[in-house]
């Protein structure tokens, strides 16, 4: 895609995006932009920014300076925003005490989704857990919770899905699924950020790729092209 | 953007709170600590009276209150310990929904769960300290609704507040007991009147005070409640 494309489709940007903690800048000054049907994966070490980056983006924490749009509304932004991104992250977010159905189905009500039982039930089918669905969350393997906290991140259809190690805990077929959900979104025109540390896997969904350290974008550029091998070599390069 | 449906900020509220009741019909341990402490905490005050001294009807408004105070802190800490877990908090505040929906569902969970305990609680009292609180039942009802409602509102608040820090067990009741205080006072002597056989009319006054600190309560801490989860 060209810029002059991607400027005109974008659906989220980011401008000179900061955020600090006390003294210490986790995000310092992240520009980028990112249209419909996109996924921009970002790779770097712990402790570069990624995570807080996401966290900002899905409106749970305000930048320090800076902005961002997703969608044309700038961040933080209201429900409007919110209903139209899609956060899967490290912490599953789900009710233990509550069944995989019964998690999926309050987030389908607080979205707004109708006929929400059913939009759930289809969403643990897509993540291939709709056989688990009666099961309290807290009786599920470490790979289904995160297969039940997919399902619950998408089953609103979001346009922006953010990404936070995804494939952590994930088995083949569960990693599959999620490849597949992620294909099927990014084809109906979401975009996608995906934050990870497996090379292979990032490049595998991703449009374009960067490399994130000390809170900054050191390497932005476009997935096609980039040979995994020479990127991961190059990548353990610039961030050693 | 596509045409986002929002619900209505009722609805959140109605659905956060369903939800909090029902994790807490199914593991009970807040509820059931609650009543075993306030049952236990009326057989202390019990054992340590001596009605030779002490009127039944100058004591039982006093046990009735401290006891629904720090029974009623077990559940409000648990509120938002729940959201703590697998930072189920997230899920809620990436949702399209306006922050303040989130604390009516908690507070409206929250006073649920007081109700039941104070429904176990206020029977247990009249038992052990023989008080005939028939005639004046719905009246002293009314009462630990209204006093419910205040308590509720402030500690829904600060347990926000207290969840995420490191002595979120002390700190909650540090900060709500001084605000618990204006809608403790006036309970407690609304009770104690009715208690004592003195007409509804009387205590009239007491329950204006309550309602004002109620709707003060609800009010500020509804406001205040979306600046406790910013990060």
């Amino acid at each position: 895609m060209t810029e002059a494309d991607r400027a005109l489709h974008q659906v989220v940007e980011a401008h000179g995006l900061v955020r600090s903690f006390g003294g210490r800048r986790a995000v310092d000054g992240v520009s980028f932009a990112l249209a419909g049907g996109e996924c921009l994966a970002v790779f770097g070490p712990n402790g570069a920014g990624k995570t807080t980056l996401l966290r900002m983006l899905a409106g749970l924490l305000k930048p320090t300076a800076g902005a961002a749009r997703i969608a044309g509304v700038e961040l933080p932004g209201g429900p409007d925003v919110r209903s139209v991104v899609g956060l899967i992250s490290h912490a599953s977010m789900l009710y233990g005490a509550l069944t995989a159905r019964e998690n999926v189905e309050l987030a389908a009500k607080l979205y707004g989704v109708s006929r929400p039982r059913d939009a759930a039930l289809r969403s643990l089918e897509r993540m291939r857990v709709a056989d688990r669905a009666e099961t309290p969350v807290r009786s599920l393997s470490r790979g289904l919770q995160q297969r039940v906290s997919v399902a619950r991140a998408m089953v609103h259809e979001p346009e922006v899905v953010l990404l936070d190690e995804p494939f952590t805990g994930l088995d083949a077929a569960g990693a599959a699924a999620l490849s597949g959900a992620l294909v099927e979104l990014r084809s109906n025109g979401a975009a996608l950020i995906l934050v990870t540390h497996n090379i292979e896997e990032g490049l595998s969904l991703a449009t374009r790729a960067a490399i994130m350290n000390g809170g900054r974008f050191v390497r932005v550029e476009e997935r096609e092209g980039l040979d995994a091998a020479a990127y991961a070599a190059s990548y353990r390069e610039l961030v050693s | 953007m596509r045409s986002a449906k929002h619900i209505s900020l009722l609805s959140a509220s109605l659905l956060i709170a369903r939800k909090d009741l029902a994790i807490e019909f199914r593991t009970r341990t807040a509820f059931f600590s609650a009543v075993v402490f306030a049952l236990l905490g009326i057989v202390i005050f019990y054992f340590a009276w001596d009605p030779t001294a002490v009127a039944a009807i100058d004591l039982a408004p006093g046990v009735i209150w401290v006891i629904f105070t720090f029974a009623g802190l077990l559940g409000l800490h648990r509120s938002f310990g729940v959201e703590m877990a697998d930072r189920a908090i997230d899920g809620l505040l990436g949702a399209p929904v306006p922050r303040e929906a989130i604390y009516l569902g908690k507070a409206l969970a929250n006073l649920v769960f007081v109700s039941a305990v104070e429904a176990i609680t206020i029977p247990a009292v009249a038992l052990f300290y023989n008080m005939p609180f028939g005639g004046q039942g719905f009246a002293i009802a009314v009462i630990a609704l209204l006093a419910s409602i205040g308590l509720v509102a402030v500690g829904t608040l600060f347990s926000a507040m207290a969840v995420n820090t490191r002595l979120a067990e002390l700190l909650l009741p540090m900060l709500s007991l001084p605000f618990f205080v204006p809608v403790v006072m006036p309970a407690a002597q609304a009770t104690a009147r009715l208690l004592a056989g003195r007409p509804v009319a009387e205590v009239a006054g007491w329950v204006r005070i309550l309602v004002a600190f109620d709707i003060a309560f609800v009010v500020a801490c509804m406001l205040a409640f979306p600046f406790t989860l910013e990060e």
